[in-house]
């Protein structure tokens, strides 16, 4: 039996792993925080774009959330080194994240605010609502709790999208954990320990989701 | 004195399809007008017309004196800014078939929604006004329900104090009633009534002919997108002239 051996490795590995820990914090977080934000605004494109906007947008779209994730951050990788444009594994594994997400994110959006009754804006419009009021205080209220539940989804995906930055050698907590392993031959027990930390990351996110959900849920 | 609505010759097409081929109509203050006439005649498409909610390709719709939609410029015909256009739907109020309430907003926010947005009155001020509405259409007691939590009446009891509060020219209401439950339909007349007997301007869409008959000051019957008879509720219901009028009349009656 090994798991004392574990134990006492996991003890002595402990700065290195909340240190990659830390790193699939910061790369998850960012980019979902970055990539909402740009995916609100593809989101606002694809629904009230003129048509030229709406087409870039949708192909935009469907490209990002068609490719596999991995191929992205390779992309994002050897693509902009090649273009000159200096960016570390870090930069170019998080700005894959965000685009990736951006593309999921304004899908969700325009679903979202395609699914409001036209009869909303037209009984904002009719007490005199502009476009602008009408969609921060009509439209974007009922968009956003309708596109939570998957939003949430999207950071969970995220969350272990970022594991796939270990291949381009960001020391995340995946990376982190096969450097222990390297130096421990416990791979079982460290994979395993490792699985449990990203479930227990995502369980978090998603109970954190169902809180907010409950909070703003609209009384019926 | 100025009317408070005016319509001449009002034209609106859907493609190919006309739908109003030349409406002239003008309402004055205290006016109560019914507009019936069978489904597809074009009366949903006049209240929208009249609330900017369509835009329409000839004549004119005058507000209170003031042409709203459009402007000419050196004989072209132009499309008001959106602020503009805002600032004159706010001119007339709109109730809907569906209520369309705002679903995340409280009964007294979902009134004070334009109170504070188009009005810009602080939120106590708004407040005040909404609430004494929802008192006038009895619904002050459930001021902070959602609309979820309503019956259908009650959600366009609501609606119709949203509309109202922003202190319109002019009411249009659109079949208020005909998405109701049978025994709703006479606490949201009753408002509609109410509301009429303290001089309200209003045009109503309606299938309520003993309503019609009852409230209006003259009752306007529309077919394929023209006004064919208007009058006196005595007159249209009692002694209808033409044809195709008493032909409406008898089947709207079972
Ligand atoms: N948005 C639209 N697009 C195309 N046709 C429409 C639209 N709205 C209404 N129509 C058509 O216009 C005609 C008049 O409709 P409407 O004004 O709703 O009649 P009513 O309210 O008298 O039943 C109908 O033939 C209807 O199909
Ligand atoms: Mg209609």
């Amino acid at each position: 039996m090994n798991f004392e051996f574990f134990l006492a490795d996991l003890w002595a590995a402990r700065a290195n792993l909340l240190a990659g820990l830390w790193q699939t914090v910061l790369i998850s977080a960012g980019s979902v925080a970055l990539g909402t934000l740009l995916g609100l605004l593809v989101g606002l494109g694809l629904s009230y774009g003129r048509l030229p906007l709406r087409i870039a947008l949708r192909i935009y779209t469907d490209f990002l959330r068609g490719t596999p994730v991995f191929v992205l951050i390779l992309a994002c990788y050897y693509i902009f080194s090649a273009a000159g444009l200096d960016l570390d594994a870090f930069q170019a594994g998080c700005l894959a994240l965000t685009l990736f997400c951006s593309s999921h994110v304004g899908e969700i959006l325009r679903g979202a605010l395609n699914a409001i009754p036209a009869g909303q804006t037209e009984a904002a419009k009719s007490i005199g609502l502009t476009f602008g009021q009408t969609f921060t205080s009509v439209l974007l209220p009922q968009a956003l709790r309708q596109m939570l539940p998957t939003w949430v989804n999207t950071a969970t995906e995220i969350v272990k999208a970022s594991t796939l930055l270990s291949v381009i050698g960001v020391v995340e907590f995946l990376l982190a954990v096969q450097q222990v392993i390297s130096r421990t031959y416990l791979s079982l027990e460290f994979y395993l320990f490792a699985g449990l930390v990203y479930f227990v990351l995502n369980f978090a996110i998603e109970q954190a989701g169902r809180a907010v959900e409950r909070r703003i849920a609209i009384p019926r | 004195m100025i009317p408070v609505l005016n319509i001449t010759d009002l034209h609106k097409s859907f493609g190919e399809l006309e739908v109003l081929k030349g409406i002239d109509l003008a309402m004055h203050k205290g006016d109560v007008v019914s507009l019936i006439g069978s489904s597809g005649s074009g009366k949903t498409t006049l209240l929208r017309c009249v609330n900017l909610l369509e835009e329409f390709g000839r004549g004119r719709i005058e507000i209170a004196g003031e042409p709203i939609g459009y402007r000419e410029e050196g004989g072209r015909r132009r499309r008001l800014p959106e602020r503009q256009i805002a600032r004159q739907r706010a001119m007339t109020g709109m109730a809907f078939q569906q209520f369309n309430l705002f679903p995340h907003l409280s009964a007294v926010k979902n009134v004070m929604l334009g109170l504070t947005k188009t009005k810009k009155l602080p939120a106590e001020e708004a407040r005040a006004i909404a609430e004494s509405w929802l008192d006038r259409v009895g619904m002050l007691a459930r001021k902070d329900h959602f609309p979820g939590q309503l019956s259908g009446g009650q959600q366009q009891r609501v609606a119709i104090a949203r509309a109202i509060a922003m202190a319109p020219q002019l009411m249009l209401f659109d079949e208020v009633t005909s998405a109701l439950d049978p025994e709703l339909v006479s606490e949201v007349l009753a408002v509609v009534r109410d509301l009429g007997r303290d001089g309200m301007t209003m045009l109503l869409v309606t299938h309520e002919m003993r309503f019609a008959r009852d409230v209006s000051s003259r009752v306007v019957f529309m077919h394929q997108g023209r006004i064919h008879e208007e009058g006196p509720p005595e007159q249209i219901f009692g002694a209808p002239g033409t044809e195709r009028l008493k032909a409406f009349l008898s089947n709207s009656q079972s």
